[in-house]
Formats: C-alpha cells, sequence, structure tokens
C-alpha cells in the first residue's frame, strides 16, 4: 500500500516543537565519535602521496625503498587498484581521481599510499617513494581551457550535445540549452536591455571535520569500514566496485559526521585505505590534513558567465539569456548543466534561455556544494535583475515580485510548478522591517532571490517497538544537523508517544536496505516520509494486536493518542491499551512488533528563498562589513524549527564567506597557494552578526507533514544580496566574486577617476 | 628517545610516554583516549582541539606533549560534573548551538575560558572571544546566544 | 628530535651552540610547531624556554619594561601599567592569531619568526624597543628593528637567543597605536599595516614621531619621512596627507595570495593616517 501523502489538517502534537537532539549530551561532552575518533587492534596509519604537479605524465613510481623501511606494512599504487570498472565512465573516473593512474591531473592528486606503523614511519615512506614525473602544461581557468590549443587533460572527452559529434578530443564536455519561448523576438520588444558578464572563483565546503576512515578487510575479503560520510550506502557501493568486492561482504559504518555540504558524497581516500589494509591485512585509518582536504577533495566549480535581461517600462521581462561555463575540476560532469537549470527558475519569462558549458581543467575534481551550482548562476542572475530594475526605475522587490513564478508557471528548466514559495518569500521580505531599518554612512542594502530543487530517493527506515514500549527507529540516511530529533517527532507524531519515549540512530549498511546519501536536501524530507510510512505500519500491527487481546475484530481498533481504543457501545468497559501493554504482550499476541518502510521518495517540493543584506563598505580600504541580514525561505513545514533555522543560517553564512573572501588562488606553477583555514578564508564569529531567520509554511502536497527539504537554499541568493547591497552601499558593482577588498577598493579607484 | 611526562588532566594525575616531536592534541587523541579535542586544521586555525593549560586557553595541536610536566590542563572530557552538565554545555543544547557538533567542544573550552575572564561580556566580546574557533554549520547565531544565556545564568546563580 | 627544557639561559644557549644538526627555541610554539607540522622543519633539537626563571615575566622599572621572552601575549593586557603606557604595542601583540594563540604566542617569537606581516614588531619598532640577547659569549642588545635580516631570517647568531624585550618608560604627552588591514575581523596574517608613535608638546604639536611600516617590504620598515611629515604639525589633514604620501612611497611590497602592490601601497598610506589619529588622540592631542 502506497503511503497516503495527503496532509495532515489536525494539530500536531509534537511537530514543530523545539526538543532537544537526541545526540546532544555525547557532541557537548566530546563523547561523540567522529570519523577520526575510532580505534582497532593493530591498526595502522595510513598516509597518501600526493603530485606537486598540476599536470604531468607518471613514468615511473619506485616503491622499493619505502617497502624496505622497517614498519611498513603496505604500500599500494595504481597497480593496487586495478581497473575493474567495466566501461562505466563515471566509476573509472572515481578510481583515477582516488589513485593516478597515467598522469596527475591536478596539485595534490594521489599518486602513492603507505601504511606503516606510526605517522613517523609513514612519513619517512612517502619520503621514499620516488616518483618520476614529466610535467605537462596545465590549465585552470574555464575560459582557457575552452581554447584550441589549451593543454588537454583527457584524450577522450568529444563533446557532448554537438552535432555532429566532434573528432577531436577537448576539455569541454557537455553543453545543454534550457528555456523556452523565442529570447531573441523577446529582447525585440524590450525598452531596457542589460548585458553584463561575471566571474566567480572556485570555493570549498570547509567542513570543520576532515575526511577520516578505518578500513578493515579481513583475509576472508569481508572488510568493514568506518567512515565520515554522508553516504554510507554509496560509498559501500562505490568501494565494493572499485575493490571487485560483492556488497554484502563490505560493512560501511557511518561515524559522526562533522560537517560535509556535499563533500563527503564522494569517495577519496576510502578505496586507497581498503586497499592498504587488503595489502597489509591489519586496519588502516587514514585522516586526511587540512592541507589535503583543500588540495585534494571535491571543491565547487569556478565560472565565468554571460547574463542578458531584455524588460519593458512597466517592469516584464521580455527575454532573458544566460551562458554558463563551469569548470569541473580535473573529471567531466555537468556542474554548469546544474546552473543552466536554476538560473532562472525563481521567474515566469515567456522567453527563457541559458545555455551550459562544462569543463575539464587541473584542479581538484568538483564535488557538489549545497545546492550545487546554483548560487554562481544566482550571482550573475540576481545581480543583473538588479541593473534592470534600476534601469527602469523600478523598486527591485517590486520588479522580482511582477515576474515572479507561481503554481502553474511553467519553469525555466521544464517542469510545471506546484504550490511555491518565491512570491510569498517576496512579498514577506517587502513588509519585513528590516526593508524599513535606517541605513548608516558607507551602507547599503540588497536583496536577492534563490531556488533549489530538492530531492527524495531511496529510503528505508525500521521502527521497531520494544518490550517496554519505547520505540527504536533505525534510518540509513546520515543525520548531518540535527535530523535524528526530527524524525523522532515523525514516529511520535503518529504514535501518539512523548518524543522522549523515541531513540533514532543512524543504522549501517548491512542493518537496513539501500539509503541514498544526504543530499539534495532529502535528510528529513524523505526519511520523515519513510519514517511515517513505517510507523503506520507499526500502528497498523498495534491494532492488530490489541484487537487479538480484546478478541475483537481489528476494523474496531482505533489508535488514538498513543493508545488502541475499542471501538462502538459494545466495547464501551474495555480500558484503552497503551503502547507498552500491547507490546508486553507481544510473545503471545504474533511476536516483535515493528514497522518497516521502503520507499522512493518523490515530490521532494521545490524550494525558493529571498535574502535581505545590509553591507558597509570601507570607502578607503574596500572593505566590507555585513551589518544585517535577513532570511526568508519557504519550509513547507519546519519539523524542528531551531534546526531550520540553523540551515538558513549556515547556508548564509558560507554564502556571505563565499561572497567576500573565499577563494582558491593558484600560483602561475597551477599549485594551490591557500590550502589552510589561515589563507582560505572562510567566516569566523566576529565576521557576522545575527543573522535574522523567517520560516514561511507552504505546505508540500507530496508530504504528508507538507515538508520540504531546507539545507540548501539558504546558500543561493547571499552572493547576489551582497553585490546588490555593496553597489547601493558604494555605487560600485562587482562582477567578480569574492568581492574581495582588492577588488572592491580597484573598483572605487576607477570610478573616482 | 620517548619522553616521560608527568602531569593533570581534569583533576586526575596522568603520565604518559611520548614522542618528542609529538604534539599535545596526538598525545591526547591516541595516548590517552581522550578524543573530544579535534583536529580540524592542526595550525592553530580552527580551534576545535581547544584546552586549557595552567588556566590559559590554547590549541592542543600548538603545544607539544612533552611540554606538560607539572602542567595542570582542562579538556572538554573534564568540563561536566558527573552527570550535571556544564551550563554552557546544557545552553549549547537548548539553544540548537551545534549542528555537526564537530567544533562544539572547542566552542564550549573557548567559550569557558571567556567567562571565566568576563562573566558579563557584550555580543561583541562574545564574537571577538569566540574568533578563534570555526564553526561552519551555524552562522554562529545560535552559539552567540547561547554563551549569551548561560553567562546570563552562571551571573545570576 | 630531542626536547629540552633547561632551567638556566645559560644552559639554553650551551645546548644551542652544541647542536650540530637543526636547533630551534621553543617558546609560544605557535609558528614553530606549525613548520613541523607542515614538514618544512624538522628539528633535531628544541629547546623551550618557558622554564627559565624570569622568561615569563614582566618587570616594570623606572626605565621602562622588560618583558620576558616567553611571556604569552594574553599577559600583557593583564598587566595594567604595560597597557597604559604601550597600548599601540599591547593591541599590535594581542591582534597575533586567536584567544587559543594568545595564550602561547610571544612577541619574541613573532619577531624570530621574521616575518615582515608580524603584527607586534612594527609597533615595537614604533615604540623604539629593544632585545637583550644571550649567547655563549654574553649578552648584547639591539634595537627591535636591527634584529629581521630578511624574511624568516635574523641577525642572531648560533647559540644565541632573545631573552627579553626592553620597552622604554612612556614619555609625557605621548600615544601609540597600532593598525593592520586583514580582510577578515581576525584570524588572518596583516594585507599591510603600520605603527605610530609620537610625542606632543603642550599646543598639540607633534615633537617626534617614528612609524612603521609591516608587510610592505622583505622587513618591518622604520619610515623615516613618514615621521618627518607631521613632525611639527598639529597632524591637520595637510599633515596627515603627507604622512599618507611618505608611507605608501615607502612601499616595496610584491602581490601574493593576501593582496597586490596596488592595494597594499594605497592601504599603507590609509593605516598610517588613521593610526596617527588614534596615537595623537592617545598623546592627549585634540
Amino acid at each position: 500500500m502506497p503511503l497516503d501523502t495527503s496532509l495532515v489538517r489536525k494539530p500536531f502534537k509534537v511537530i514543530g516543537t523545539r526538543v532537544r537532539r537526541p545526540d546532544g549530551i555525547d557532541k557537548v561532552t566530546g563523547r561523540a565519535k567522529y570519523g577520526a575518533d575510532a580505534f582497532a587492534p593493530g591498526q595502522l596509519v595510513g598516509l597518501v602521496l600526493r603530485s606537486p604537479h598540476a599536470h604531468a605524465r607518471i613514468k615511473k613510481i619506485d616503491t622499493s625503498k619505502a617497502e624496505k623501511l622497517p614498519g611498513v606494512k603496505a604500500v599500494v599504487t595504481a597497480a593496487d587498484l586495478p581497473d575493474l570498472t567495466a566501461g562505466d565512465r563515471g566509476l573509472r573516473d572515481t578510481l583515477e581521481n582516488c589513485m593516478a593512474r597515467t598522469k596527475a591531473l591536478y596539485d595534490g592528486h594521489a599518486v602513492a599510499a603507505v601504511a606503516a606503523v606510526d605517522m613517523h614511519t609513514a612519513k619517512q615512506a612517502l619520503k621514499l617513494i620516488k616518483v618520476d614525473y614529466q610535467v605537462l602544461p596545465h590549465v585552470t581557468d574555464p575560459d582557457e581551457a575552452l581554447k584550441p590549443n589549451a593543454p588537454l587533460l583527457h584524450d577522450d572527452i568529444f563533446t557532448e550535445g554537438i552535432e555532429p559529434k566532434p573528432v577531436k578530443p577537448s576539455n569541454f564536455i557537455k553543453i545543454a540549452e534550457y528555456g523556452h519561448g523565442d529570447v531573441e523576438a523577446g529582447f525585440k520588444e524590450a525598452d531596457v536591455i542589460i548585458e553584463k558578464s561575471y566571474k566567480t572563483e572556485q570555493t570549498h565546503q570547509g567542513y570543520i571535520e576532515p575526511h577520516a576512515c578505518l578500513a578493515s578487510v579481513s583475509p576472508d575479503g569481508t572488510a568493514e569500514l568506518w567512515v565520515t560520510t554522508q553516504g554510507p550506502f554509496v560509498y559501500r557501493n562505490t568501494c565494493a566496485a572499485l575493490l571487485g568486492m560483492d556488497i554484502n561482504k563490505l560493512r560501511v559504518t557511518s561515524s559522526e559526521i562533522g560537517g560535509g555540504f556535499g563533500g563527503k558524497t564522494h569517495v577519496w581516500a576510502e578505496p586507497v585505505a581498503l586497499a592498504l589494509s587488503r595489502k597489509a591485512n591489519r586496519p588502516v585509518k587514514v585522516v586526511m590534513t587540512r592541507d589535503e582536504v583543500f588540495r585534494a577533495t571535491g571543491p565547487t566549480s569556478s565560472a565565468s558567465m554571460d547574463i542578458k535581461i531584455g524588460a519593458r517600462k512597466d517592469g516584464t521581462v521580455t527575454a532573458a539569456f544566460a551562458e554558463l561555463r563551469y569548470q569541473n575540476g580535473a573529471f567531466p560532469f555537468t556542474w554548469a548543466e546544474f546552473g543552466a537549470m536554476t538560473a532562472w527558475a525563481c521567474y515566469d519569462f515567456k522567453n527563457v534561455k541559458s545555455v551550459s558549458k562544462d569543463v575539464v581543467v587541473n584542479r581538484p575534481k568538483c564535488a557538489a556544494y549545497r545546492a550545487p551550482s546554483a548560487p554562481i548562476a544566482a550571482f550573475a542572475v540576481e545581480s543583473t535583475m538588479d541593473q534592470v530594475a534600476q534601469a527602469i526605475g523600478m523598486d527591485p522587490i517590486e520588479f522580482r515580485i511582477k515576474n515572479a513564478a507561481k503554481e502553474g508557471t511553467k519553469s525555466s528548466y521544464g517542469p510545471v510548478y506546484g504550490p511555491i514559495g518565491i512570491g510569498p518569500t517576496l512579498e514577506a521580505a517587502k513588509n519585513h522591517p528590516h526593508m524599513k531599518a535606517p541605513l548608516g554612512p558607507n551602507q547599503g542594502r540588497g536583496m536577492a532571490c534563490g531556488f533549489w530543487f530538492n530531492f527524495g530517493g531511496q529510503t528505508c527506515v525500521d521502527v521497531n517497538v520494544t518490550p517496554d514500549g519505547s520505540v527504536t527507529v533505525a534510518v540509513g540516511t546520515v543525520d548531518v544537523g540535527g535530523s535524528r530529533a526530527s524524525l523522532a517527532l515523525a514516529v511520535a507524531e503518529e504514535l501518539g508517544v512523548p518524543y522522549d519515549q523515541v531513540r533514532v540512530i543512524v543504522a549501517d549498511t548491512s542493518s537496513l536496505g539501500h539509503n541514498d546519501m544526504t543530499d539534495g536536501s532529502r535528510g528529513t524530507f524523505s526519511s520523515s516520509m519513510a519514517a511515517v510510512d513505517a510507523t503506520r505500519k507499526a500502528v497498523q500491527t498495534l491494532r492488530e494486536r490489541a484487537a487479538k487481546i480484546w478478541e475483537i475484530p481489528v476494523d474496531e481498533v482505533e489508535w488514538m493518542d498513543g493508545h488502541a481504543h475499542a471501538v462502538g457501545e459494545k466495547h464501551g468497559n474495555k480500558a484503552p491499551l497503551s503502547v507498552k501493554e500491547i507490546s508486553a504482550q507481544a510473545a503471545n499476541t504474533g511476536g516483535p512488533i515493528a514497522g518497516h518502510s521502503e520507499i522512493v521518495a518523490d515530490g521532494a517540493g521545490v524550494s525558493f528563498a529571498t535574502h535581505i543584506c545590509d553591507a558597509e563598505v570601507d570607502p578607503e580600504t574596500g572593505r566590507t562589513t555585513i551589518k544585517r541580514y535577513t532570511v526568508i525561505q519557504d519550509a513547507g513545514k519546519a519539523m524542528h524549527p531551531s534546526y531550520v533555522e540553523g540551515q538558513y543560517q549556515g547556508g548564509a553564512a558560507q554564502g556571505i564567506g563565499w561572497a567576500l573572501n573565499e577563494e582558491y588562488v593558484y600560483g602561475k606553477d597551477g599549485r594551490l597557494q591557500n590550502p589552510g583555514f589561515l589563507d582560505y578564508r572562510i567566516p569566523v564569529c566576529s565576521d557576522l552578526p545575527m543573522i535574522d531567520t523567517q520560516i514561511l509554511e507552504i505546505p508540500n502536497p507530496n508530504h504528508p507533514y507538507g515538508v520540504r527539504g531546507v539545507g540548501e537554499t539558504s546558500i543561493v541568493p547571499p552572493l547576489g544580496a551582497i553585490a546588490n547591497a555593496i553597489s547601493n552601499a558604494a555605487g560600485v558593482r562587482l562582477n567578480h566574486i569574492p568581492m574581495s577588498p582588492p577588488r572592491v577598493l580597484k573598483a572605487l579607484k576607477a570610478k573616482k577617476k | 628517545m620517548a619522553v616521560l611526562v608527568k602531569t593533570t588532566i581534569n583533576g586526575d594525575s596522568v603520565e604518559y610516554a611520548c614522542q618528542p616531536d609529538e604534539s599535545l592534541l596526538d598525545v591526547l587523541r591516541n595516548r590517552l583516549g581522550l578524543t573530544g579535542a579535534k583536529e580540524g586544521c592542526g595550525t592553530g586555525d580552527c580551534g576545535a582541539c581547544s584546552v586549557i593549560v595552567d588556566g590559559r586557553l590554547t590549541c592542543s595541536c600548538l603545544v607539544l606533549g612533552a611540554e606538560m610536566e607539572g602542567r595542570t590542563l582542562e579538556t572538554i572530557e573534564g568540563m561536566a560534573d558527573g552527570d550535571k552538565l556544564h551550563l554552557l554545555q546544557q545552553q549549547f543544547i537548548d539553544h540548537a548551538a551545534l549542528q555537526c557538533g564537530i567544533c562544539t567542544p572547542g566552542f564550549l573550552i573557548a567559550a569557558k575560558a571567556l567567562l571565566e575572564k568576563n562573566p558579563d561580556p557584550t555580543e561583541e566580546e562574545i564574537r571577538f572571544g569566540l574568533a578563534g574557533n570555526l564553526c561552519r554549520c551555524t552562522g554562529y547565531d545560535k552559539i552567540v546566544r547561547a554563551v549569551q544565556a548561560a553567562a546570563k545564568e552562571m551571573r545570576g546563580a | 628530535m630531542r626536547y629540552e627544557s633547561p632551567a638556566t639561559t645559560k644552559e639554553a644557549c650551551t645546548l644551542l651552540a652544541k647542536e650540530k644538526g637543526t636547533a630551534f627555541v621553543l617558546a609560544g610554539g605557535t609558528d614553530l610547531l606549525v613548520k613541523m607540522k607542515a614538514g618544512m622543519v624538522e628539528p633535531d633539537l628544541v629547546v623551550d624556554i618557558k622554564r627559565i626563571k624570569g622568561m615569563c615575566d614582566i618587570k616594570k622599572s623606572a626605565s621602562g619594561f622588560v618583558i620576558g621572552a616567553a611571556t604569552p601575549n594574553a599577559a600583557l593586557s593583564e598587566n595594567a601599567a604595560l597597557l597604559k603606557a604601550w597600548p599601540g604595542v599591547v593591541e599590535a601583540a594581542q591582534l597575533i592569531g586567536s584567544k587559543q594563540v594568545q595564550g602561547r604566542c610571544t612577541m619574541a617569537g613573532n619577531l624570530c619568526n621574521a616575518s615582515p606581516a608580524a603584527d607586534s614588531v612594527p609597533a615595537l619598532v614604533a615604540a623604539g624597543a629593544r632585545v637583550v640577547i644571550a649567547g655563549p659569549k654574553g649578552k648584547r642588545k639591539l634595537a627591535v628593528e636591527d634584529v629581521p635580516a630578511g624574511v624568516g631570517r635574523t641577525v642572531l647568531k648560533k647559540g644565541e637567543i632573545i631573552e627579553a624585550i626592553e620597552l622604554p618608560a612612556k614619555k609625557p604627552k605621548s600615544g601609540d597605536a597600532y593598525l593592520r588591514f586583514i580582510p577578515r575581523s581576525e584570524m588572518d596574517i596583516a594585507v599591510v599595516s603600520c605603527a605610530v608613535n609620537l610625542s606632543i608638546d603642550g599646543k598639540g604639536v607633534i615633537t617626534a614621531a617614528r612609524v612603521s611600516l609591516g608587510a610592505v617590504a622583505t622587513t618591518v620598515l622604520l619610515v623615516k619621512d613618514a615621521a618627518k611629515a607631521i613632525i611639527g604639525t598639529k597632524l591637520d589633514d595637510q599633515a596627515k596627507a603627507k604622512l599618507a604620501a611618505a608611507a605608501s612611497a615607502a612601499c616595496r611590497p610584491i602581490d601574493d595570495k593576501r593582496g597586490t602592490v596596488e592595494f597594499r601601497t594605497e592601504v599603507a598610506g590609509v593605516l598610517a593616517r588613521r593610526a596617527a589619529e588614534i596615537a595623537y588622540a592617545r598623546a592627549g592631542g585634540k
């Protein structure tokens, strides 16, 4: 029976309350175990040797001296990770990224690894590995990489989307196009056309916990992997495929995860740790340094974009066009295409088109970063939207309200929207006290909108009623920010029991069916859907057992407020049975009481936000300070409002960092110059004001409680909102992110001239 | 050659042997099983390994284990009094001041050090006092509020 | 690597002088341990000077202050007399790193690390501070600006260590200030920095001044032309403009990941002007 997702209209008992999270005490006392906090008997230290070159042919690797060093138990290279990918291009790229085969494709690319008895020995061993490189010309900029004579990374990339298919390989992965209408005709109808180019630099998720894992392969071929990950099942499936194992032989347990934001959705050193353990026949722990995290995991794209918007004087946009060129790092993906799909999603334009060009460059393989690709496109679009509003003399909020998408709008990327929140967030922004607050000297206010698709995916949840009536819940979608509390609330709501009676854990991969990873803002959305489904099944069983106890038909048993009630006058003398009373008799009524759910959580419900930002620009140094910040976003239904607010605030803070100071700085040699928190400048506490939030609840009709994912959209508007605020504060338009002090000061000086 | 060290950790007398170039953080985590201090950077830039040595807040990644002879050390594992959480710990939970929680032990230690020196800090003093602790999840809003609430409660107590 | 924590300066110097391999002094360790972690240095010997008597003390005398080389910067502001006399020096020292780093890092270490962007060094230079150097051949004193020999290099000889930093007594009607530019509000290395120390007469006319700049050359600069621009003035707009121009003119910076030549040169003048305004107000000028 499919899950009945018709909205629960009755007032909630516990959903929407701010309960204490179940993992709170462990996390404030230092007891919570993260990736690097596990130990196994006889464990070795694993270290990875990385290419110092941006692009080089690996002519030879001599590991003999390292192997002979006392205390070294295993050395692995690509030869120990044979290509078993059988034509699966994505999987082969993953393998090559984990360990370079014939070429090192970026500064930091793994070329070999060692396992030794201690850190000192492992470090010595790395120094004894001799790699003979032939250094090749490199390219790190997406526009440069598209040029005909650019250094070529792969000889088997033939641009997709071009007919006929090119015969020459290039760095140009794919061209894609989205939109509808006739933009050329639309531009002819415009009174005003604004056409601008923009650039954004590469940023990293910057989670505080480096990647870490403990791999243990037994001589019988079974293995265990303890790892910090957003997706233990995905890690399991990928590692098993790369190492040629049956999936059931690899058990992956996700540790507490110290932040991921998309960066822990891909495997990096995990297959290498397993290969080391397999070769050494001992458990191997691999913990990345911060330097390795920056150089060799998956930051988001840098990009270059052209935007053109035409509008009539009444504020109607007649046509909009975007070309987006994103680099994907050293391996092909479709990050620009995500940008093209999201670019215009907030708006209802008659004629709209976006073209994406995806490119490979000599930088680390890009990974998802919170609403991946969308903030980049939104920066360009929202900056241009403000300039159009200015050109036609219209208030930027009114201009956006006039063009906002609504229920029934055919989105720029294809689907027709259901009930959505862009209009309401804009109206809320318009009426927010923030909009009327006075501004000081050198201060300006900006706003911008953002969109993210959201995702549902495969989900599996077990609900088990214990003999004393308390409830355990096992989920397979990792809790990255408090979802265990929300899921306990869902189960408590369905069962009608107090929140404290429900305990949620994240199960390992041998205990549950496949779960997709925590991405696409799906964690709480999909797991709560499955938790509701599983709990309803458990309730059905509880009713059946009560019926058995009472010896009446099950359809005469109703579930209410955590109790079975016998319905009708003839059963008037039967006292309701609690969960505890029913479960106490489980052994005599049919065994353990449980509910299970295995679903594809469709209908995630798209998400929109509007942000307002006040910025102050020091006219003499170009330094920008964020004075006030407000996030308004549709949550569908906020199951635990504190953690919804937390998602809004966290995304905004990351966006502020991206907008102002964060960037990968590459030298002419193609090496990353700032692989550390000293010079990769994420916002510190004193950089930020309080971040005000307003949760709107426009129910998602596809979820029983109306929930939408909330995790990602909050990072989409800040870049544009801050660019618009700076423009209003200082009278200069920054087209290049980050809007760091040297760039702002340069713009200010140019304006003076 | 290993160095033998006798020190006091969370009120307990502790002896350990470590390599002379080993950081206090590595000693705590790998030799003493005190994994509450986290390595986010190993270079003093993130504060996740914060501890208090002889009353001074410091990053344990920037201290050698060998230096600890005769010193007094406080770590996150000693912050609660048995089953009674420190007010800061309780306020962090009540204010949802943590998401992933990896930075939380460092923030709690730093906030404790801050409030011991300044029991009634302004928001700005809290923000600058905690600037050495990076959090990537919360945007700091709820952390600052939790510290404000704990400070108020501690002053009242 | 060997770890030693001698009880006297003499022992420390002997250990350092005798070591055949690479030897380092450990005070706060906030630079040394970072370099060790990155594999930039692999010491054979580390000499921890914190257990040497007086190394962590601040002493006040008629001639000023003597600050033990291993005194953590967090202790500087806890000394009310020092904070009152040299607010610019204390502020500069306390801009280094975080509160955590402050619990360990030292001004002597900041100086010996010999980074042109060291925060406390321009303030010490402007203040006219000197260092007491102990070595196998006894003690000597040097002006702070004479200690760095280039990026990452000092004039200290093998076996020599800085024992203390001496700050002169505060002159009547004088004030000092330090400002740095960083992109964030905390935790960054100075992109450009400036310290100003000045004295005024009863009429508010500047009688003496020292202006120093950080992160605009291979070492911290003492910029005499910048001082000249304000001496004899009441720090009027014209003097401030000349000061800014002189500061910018003295810059010989590079483009790097932290800033550009253009930016550093421009902002050096801005900071000089702003720091001078603070120092002038601290001296009692209006």
